[in-house]
């Protein structure tokens, strides 16, 4: 038995269409570089040049953020499931364009100066 | 207490309401394991966002971003929408909400009724729309306020000083604060205030999962992490499908007896993976969560009735959340 791993819509390019795909590895880690064997080019989507999991991108394993679970080093087993989704904020849609007005509202970024951290780390 | 000023003051002080039905049976002598449900549906609106919309408009207030007569601008697809409506009402601000096309029905008469004005963004273009809707908005009015609740300390603040300090009042046995992560006010602000006060304590969060058409992305570097985010906070993270929200909402209900919104659902199904598992370890639990709002706004979308996998057709694409 291999591990299922679903693929969202923006990254099946590199899986030729396909929503869920099999691969092996004892690691999240592991578990990329064969997939990565096979459709090439997707760890490289996933995964930074630093080695850290990409910024915007959430991995799950059997629905947990793997990122609380040891990130690119989550033990992983036969039959585990992998779900790999883009980072958005529930309700995406509000987010999105909230954060495209804060660049545009001085009122909206003075607010989001006084918060905590203050950084912008929406893009756009 | 039960008198107040005005439905501004009456604003968090929610029951916490314990489950005996739904929280899991341990073995004899094991510890107790209990789940708990704060009442958030008992908010002014009717939803955990009010003690948000109220915090972040005294903030505004107080910084002199606001002032009598100004025009709040929200890109809101609901809750937030409805209680900063009510808060402007009160307060003598004009709101204006730019949402999706495919919220509910409620939501929308909801908001005309606490009297916001709405502007509509075609559910096909997603998030992308949404942006460029909003964009243009804003630059038509720039004088409008928008109180960015994804990056607004006052938001979280508000349940720093009051969503923690009640749980911790009302249950000073907590082990596990289970919310769901949306702007992530909740958990921040009141995962930060246990975190302070709670030695050991974990907090949860459950975030919804939904169909590939809501988040409408067309590029994985398009994806957003609000400000207010800070990954520390959290001991945990799930994501929870509209299937698995949808049975936990119908089974709060049919069980304990409490109607709440899928979002709700959600936020249970994370808060019973984690009580199951203390059963299995042998720990003592108390795993309180939030009741975010209750099922009124959502009964349109017939997902209460017939099997789960129509309830998950009829919620395909909406934002459930």
């Amino acid at each position: 038995m291999a591990i299922e791993v679903r693929i969202p819509t923006i990254l099946r390019s590199y899986t030729g269409g396909a929503k869920v795909v099999e691969g092996t590895g004892d690691t999240l880690g592991d578990l990329l570089t064969d997939l990565d064997s096979r459709h090439g080019g997707l760890k490289g989507r996933l995964v930074t040049d630093a080695g850290a999991l990409h910024r915007f991108v959430n991995v799950y394993v059997n629905d947990e953020d793997v990122r609380f679970l040891g990130a690119l080093d989550a033990k992983l087993t036969d039959g585990d499931s992998v779900t790999i989704l883009p980072a958005v904020a529930g309700g995406a849609f509000g987010f999105a364009a909230a954060a495209a007005i804060a660049q545009h509202s001085a009122a909206a970024a003075a607010i989001a100066r006084h918060s905590a951290g203050a950084a912008r780390v929406a893009r756009h | 207490m039960a008198r107040y000023e005005s439905l501004l003051d009456a604003c968090g002080g929610t029951p916490l309401i314990g489950l005996p039905r739904l929280s899991p049976t341990v073995p004899e002598g094991a510890p107790p394991v209990r789940l708990w449900a704060k009442l958030e549906d008992r908010n002014p609106t009717g939803s955990i966002k009010d003690r948000a919309a109220l915090f972040m408009v005294r903030a505004a207030e107080e910084a002199g971003h606001l002032r009598p007569g100004d025009t709040i601008l929200e890109p809101t697809s609901g809750n937030t929408g409805i209680s900063l409506a009510m808060v402007a009402k009160l307060r003598g601000y004009r709101l204006v909400c730019v949402m999706p096309e495919n919220v509910s029905t409620e939501r929308v008469q909801l908001l005309r009724m606490y009297g916001a004005e709405i502007i509509f963004s075609p559910a096909a273009g997603g998030s992308n729309q949404a942006v460029a809707t909003a964009k243009q908005i804003a630059a038509e009015h720039p004088d409008w306020v928008m109180l960015y609740q994804y990056g607004n300390e006052a938001n979280a603040r508000a349940h720093y000083e009051t969503t923690g300090p009640e749980l911790l009042h009302d249950l000073p046995t907590i082990t596990h604060f289970v919310a769901g992560l949306g702007t992530t006010g909740t958990l921040m602000g009141t995962g930060r205030y246990l975190r302070e006060k709670v030695e050991g304590i974990q907090i949860v969060a459950a975030e919804p999962r939904y169909g590939e058409l809501v988040y409408g992305l067309r590029n994985i570097d398009e994806g957003y992490v609000p400000e207010l985010y800070d990954a520390q906070v959290l001991s945990r993270r799930f994501s929870v499908g509209t299937r698995d929200a949808v049975l936990r909402t119908r089974q709060l209900v049919e069980v304990e007896g409490i109607f709440a919104g899928f979002s709700t659902g959600a936020i249970l199904h994370a808060a019973l993976a984690v009580a199951h598992e203390a059963v299995k370890a042998g720990r003592r639990a108390d795993v309180a969560f939030v009741i975010a709002d209750a099922g009124w706004k959502y009964l349109s979308t017939g997902a209460y009735g017939g099997t789960l996998a129509d309830a998950e057709n009829a919620l395909e694409g909406q934002l459930w959340a």
